[in-house]
C-alpha cells in the first residue's frame, strides 16, 4: 500500500506519460503538454514551469475538484480552483477540455454513472459561467469504474469523488 | 377458519417431509414453503451403449448431479453407497436396493454415439418408494461439443418433474469478465452456461463495457461501451458477435439499457446536462421517446413481464428509491419505503416480485419485495452486493459481490429467493453485471 503512491510520483517525476492519455483518468502523472507557444529562455517547454503546458495546468492551476458523498455541489475551494482553470483556459484558447466525473465505490453502477455526470456537468457549467466557450468543453462520467485510490476507506473515497479537467490539443494546434 | 386449516396442515406436513406423499400422488417437492431438507436422489452412472460414449456417460451423469444438488433442493446419495448399479437401460429397477439407501428419486440413463459423432442420451426418472416411473422416458441428441447442454436438458426434466416448476439449467448468462486491480480493471463482455462453464468472450478489453442485458430470446445483448470515449448503448448479435451503437447523439451519455418483453423496444437512461432520464427506443425505427421528466436521476429501468409497466430507480425524493410507472411513461408510484437506498430493480419473470440492491448503514444487500413494495426480504449482506438478475423460472437470483479493500475483486454469486443456497458461480476470472438469459 505505501509503495504505490511513491511509484506514481516517480513516474510523474520522470515525465514518462504523454499529454492527455485517456487511460490515465486524471491520476496526475501526465508529464509534458502540447505547449504551442515559442519557448521562453530558461524554461523547458512542456514542463510545469511552462505556463502554457498541460503539466502546468495539472500541477499549478489544479486540474480537479472533489465532492462530498452523493453531492455534486461545488465547494468554495473547488470554485477557487475552477476560477483558475477558467482563466487559464481563456488565455490558452488552443486547448479543448473534457471534464471527467467520478464517484466512489459506495453506490450502484448506474446511479454512480449518473452522479459522475452531475459532478462533471457542474464543473462544465461553472467554467462556462466564468467565460470559457461551451463549444470547447465536453463532459463524461466514469461512475465508479476508474477509482484513483483503491482502499475501501473514506481517505480513498474522498479522492475518488472527483471531476478532472482533461486537456487536449484544439483544432488550431 | 376450518376451510383454511386443511391446506395449511398439508403444507406443514409437506414442509416437514419433503417429497413424502401418498402412493397415489406423484413424487413432488413443493417449493412454496421453502425447502429445508433436500430430497435424496441417486443418479448412477449412465450406461455407455457404445465404446465412444464411455466418457460422455460419466460426464453427463456428473453434470446432472451438479445441477440438481447445486439447487440446494436435492441431495445426492453418493455412488459408493449404491447397492445395485444400472447395467442396462432396459433392465428392471431394483427398487428395494434404492429404498434401502433412502433414495426417493432415481435417475437412470444411457448414452450412445452415432456414426456422425452425435451423442444421444436417454433417461428415465423413478419414484422409488412408489415403485413407479415419474413421467416418461425421453432422449436428447447433440453434437459432441454440446454434451453439457444434454446433461442440463436431462436435469431440467428431472427438476420439472420433481418440483412442478419450470427449470433453468439449460440457460446462459451474459456478464462482464473482470481482471486486474481496481484502478486498472479490464472488462470484457462474456457469455457462459448458467453454471460458469463454456465461457466465450464477446468483446476485447480495449474499452470499458458495462451491464450487458440479454434479449428475451437470448439472440441479442444490449450493453454500455466507452468505445467512442463516452458511454453509449450498443446492441450485439450473439450469433455473429457483431455490435452497433444504438443511440448516437454526439456528446450524450446513454446507459442502463434493457429490452421490453417482446424484444422490440429498448428502455435506457440518457444524460443531458446534469439530468438523467429514462427513454424508450423502437429498435426497428430508432424512434425515441422520453418516459420520465424530472430533474432527478432516473435510471435502471426494467419492464414487467407483460410489458405494461416499468420499475426504475430515482433520487427525486432525495435518495435512491424504487418507482413504478406505465410503460408509456407518466405518473410514477414509489414502492420502496424501508431504511436506506434502493437501486437496480429487476422485475421477476413470474411478475410477482421485484429484486433490488439495497444500501443501508454501509452494507449492501440483494433483496426482493412484492410489486407494491410489501414483504421486503433481504437475501444477502456484504460489503458490496449489487445488480441481481433472475433465473428464467424466477426462483434464483445471480448478482455480483465485490470484496473490500485494495485487493478487492468482483465475483458472481447466486442465491435462492428463500435466501438459502448462497454460492459462488465458478467463472475463470472475476465477474460482474450478470444477465440471465432464457431457457434454451
Amino acid at each position: 500500500m505505501s509503495i504505490l503512491p511513491k511509484t506514481i510520483m516517480l513516474v510523474a517525476a520522470l515525465g514518462l506519460a504523454a499529454c492527455t492519455n485517456p487511460n490515465r483518468f486524471g491520476s496526475g502523472d501526465d508529464g509534458a503538454g502540447v505547449g504551442a507557444t515559442a519557448p521562453v529562455p530558461g524554461i523547458v517547454p512542456g514542463s510545469a514551469d511552462d505556463p502554457t503546458s498541460v503539466a502546468h495546468f495539472q500541477q499549478r492551476i489544479g486540474d480537479r475538484v472533489l465532492f462530498l458523498v452523493d453531492q455534486s455541489t461545488l465547494s468554495a475551494e473547488g470554485r477557487v480552483t475552477l476560477d483558475r482553470q477558467a482563466e487559464w483556459l481563456i488565455s490558452n484558447s488552443d486547448y479543448l477540455a473534457v471534464i471527467e466525473g467520478h464517484a466512489d465505490e459506495q453506490g450502484t453502477r448506474e446511479y454512480n454513472l449518473a452522479l459522475g455526470a452531475r459532478r462533471a456537468n457542474a464543473v462544465m457549467e461553472y467554467l462556462v459561467s466564468r467565460g470559457v466557450s461551451a463549444n470547447r468543453l465536453k463532459f463524461v462520467s466514469y461512475g465508479k469504474e476508474r477509482p484513483l485510490e483503491i482502499c475501501s476507506a473514506e481517505a480513498c473515497y474522498a479522492k475518488n469523488r472527483r471531476a478532472v479537467t482533461i486537456l487536449s490539443a484544439g483544432l488550431s494546434s | 377458519m376450518q376451510t383454511r386449516l386443511i391446506p395449511m396442515l398439508i403444507a406443514f406436513l409437506m414442509a416437514l417431509l419433503p417429497g413424502f406423499v401418498t402412493a397415489q400422488e406423484p413424487l413432488r417437492l413443493t417449493l412454496d414453503q421453502g425447502v429445508v431438507e433436500p430430497m435424496p436422489y441417486a443418479v448412477p452412472n449412465f450406461v455407455p451403449e457404445t465404446s465412444a460414449a464411455m466418457t460422455h456417460a460419466e460426464n453427463i451423469s456428473r453434470v446432472i448431479a451438479e445441477d440438481l444438488t447445486g439447487t440446494g433442493l436435492f441431495r445426492e446419495i453418493p455412488r459408493d453407497a449404491h447397492i445395485s448399479g444400472i447395467s442396462s437401460f432396459g433392465a428392471p429397477v431394483q427398487f428395494a436396493d434404492w429404498k434401502a439407501v433412502n433414495s426417493q428419486a432415481l435417475i437412470t440413463g444411457a448414452v450412445s454415439t452415432d456414426e456422425s459423432g452425435r451423442i444421444i442420451v436417454k433417461f428415465r426418472v423413478w419414484d422409488v418408494f412408489a415403485g413407479q416411473e415419474l413421467g416418461q422416458g425421453m432422449q436428447f441428441a447433440s453434437t459432441a461439443d454440446g454434451w453439457r447442454r444434454l446433461a442440463h436438458k436431462v436435469a431440467d426434466q428431472v427438476y420439472a418433474r420433481l418440483t412442478g416448476e419450470t427449470p433453468y439449467f439449460d440457460s446462459r448468462v451474459v456478464f462482464v469478465s473482470e481482471t486486474g486491480p481496481k484502478n486498472e480493471r479490464q472488462k470484457r463482455l462474456a457469455v457462459m452456461d448458467y453454471d460458469g462453464s463454456n465461457v466465450q468472450y464477446l468483446t476485447g478489453s480495449q474499452s470499458i463495457v458495462l451491464a450487458p442485458r440479454f434479449s428475451p430470446g437470448g439472440d441479442r445483448v444490449l450493453y454500455t461501451s466507452y468505445e467512442t470515449g463516452f458511454p453509449r448503448v450498443h446492441v450485439l448479435t450473439v450469433g455473429d458477435v457483431q455490435s452497433r451503437i444504438l443511440q448516437a447523439n454526439d456528446g450524450v451519455m446513454s446507459f442502463a439499457p434493457r429490452f421490453s418483453p417482446d424484444g422490440r423496444t429498448v428502455v435506457y437512461s440518457l444524460t443531458q446536462g446534469s439530468n438523467t432520464d429514462i427513454w424508450a427506443m423502437d429498435v426497428a425505427s430508432g424512434a425515441t421517446r422520453r418516459l420520465s421528466v424530472s430533474p432527478a436521476i432516473e435510471t435502471a429501468p426494467s419492464y414487467s413481464p407483460d410489458g405494461s409497466q416499468i420499475v426504475f430507480e430515482s433520487d427525486r425524493s432525495g435518495t435512491q428509491q424504487l418507482y413504478i410507472m406505465p410503460a408509456a411513461g407518466g405518473e410514477a408510484t414509489r414502492i420502496s419505503f424501508g431504511q436506506g437506498r434502493y437501486g437496480t430493480p429487476v422485475w421477476s419473470p413470474r411478475g410477482d416480485l421485484i429484486a433490488f440492491t439495497k444500501q443501508n448503514q454501509g452494507r449492501f444487500h440483494i433483496g426482493v419485495m412484492r410489486t407494491d413494495g410489501s414483504e421486503e426480504r433481504l437475501l444477502t449482506a456484504s460489503f458490496l452486493d449489487e445488480g441481481p438478475t433472475w433465473a428464467p423460472n424466477g426462483r434464483v437470483l445471480m448478482f455480483a459481490r465485490e470484496t473490500q479493500g485494495a485487493q478487492g475483486a468482483s465475483a458472481l454469486y447466486s442465491v435462492d429467493i428463500s435466501g438459502r443456497n448462497l454460492k459462488r458461480v465458478r467463472t475463470p476470472a472475476g465477474g460482474s453485471d450478470p444477465s440471465w438469459g432464457p431457457l434454451q
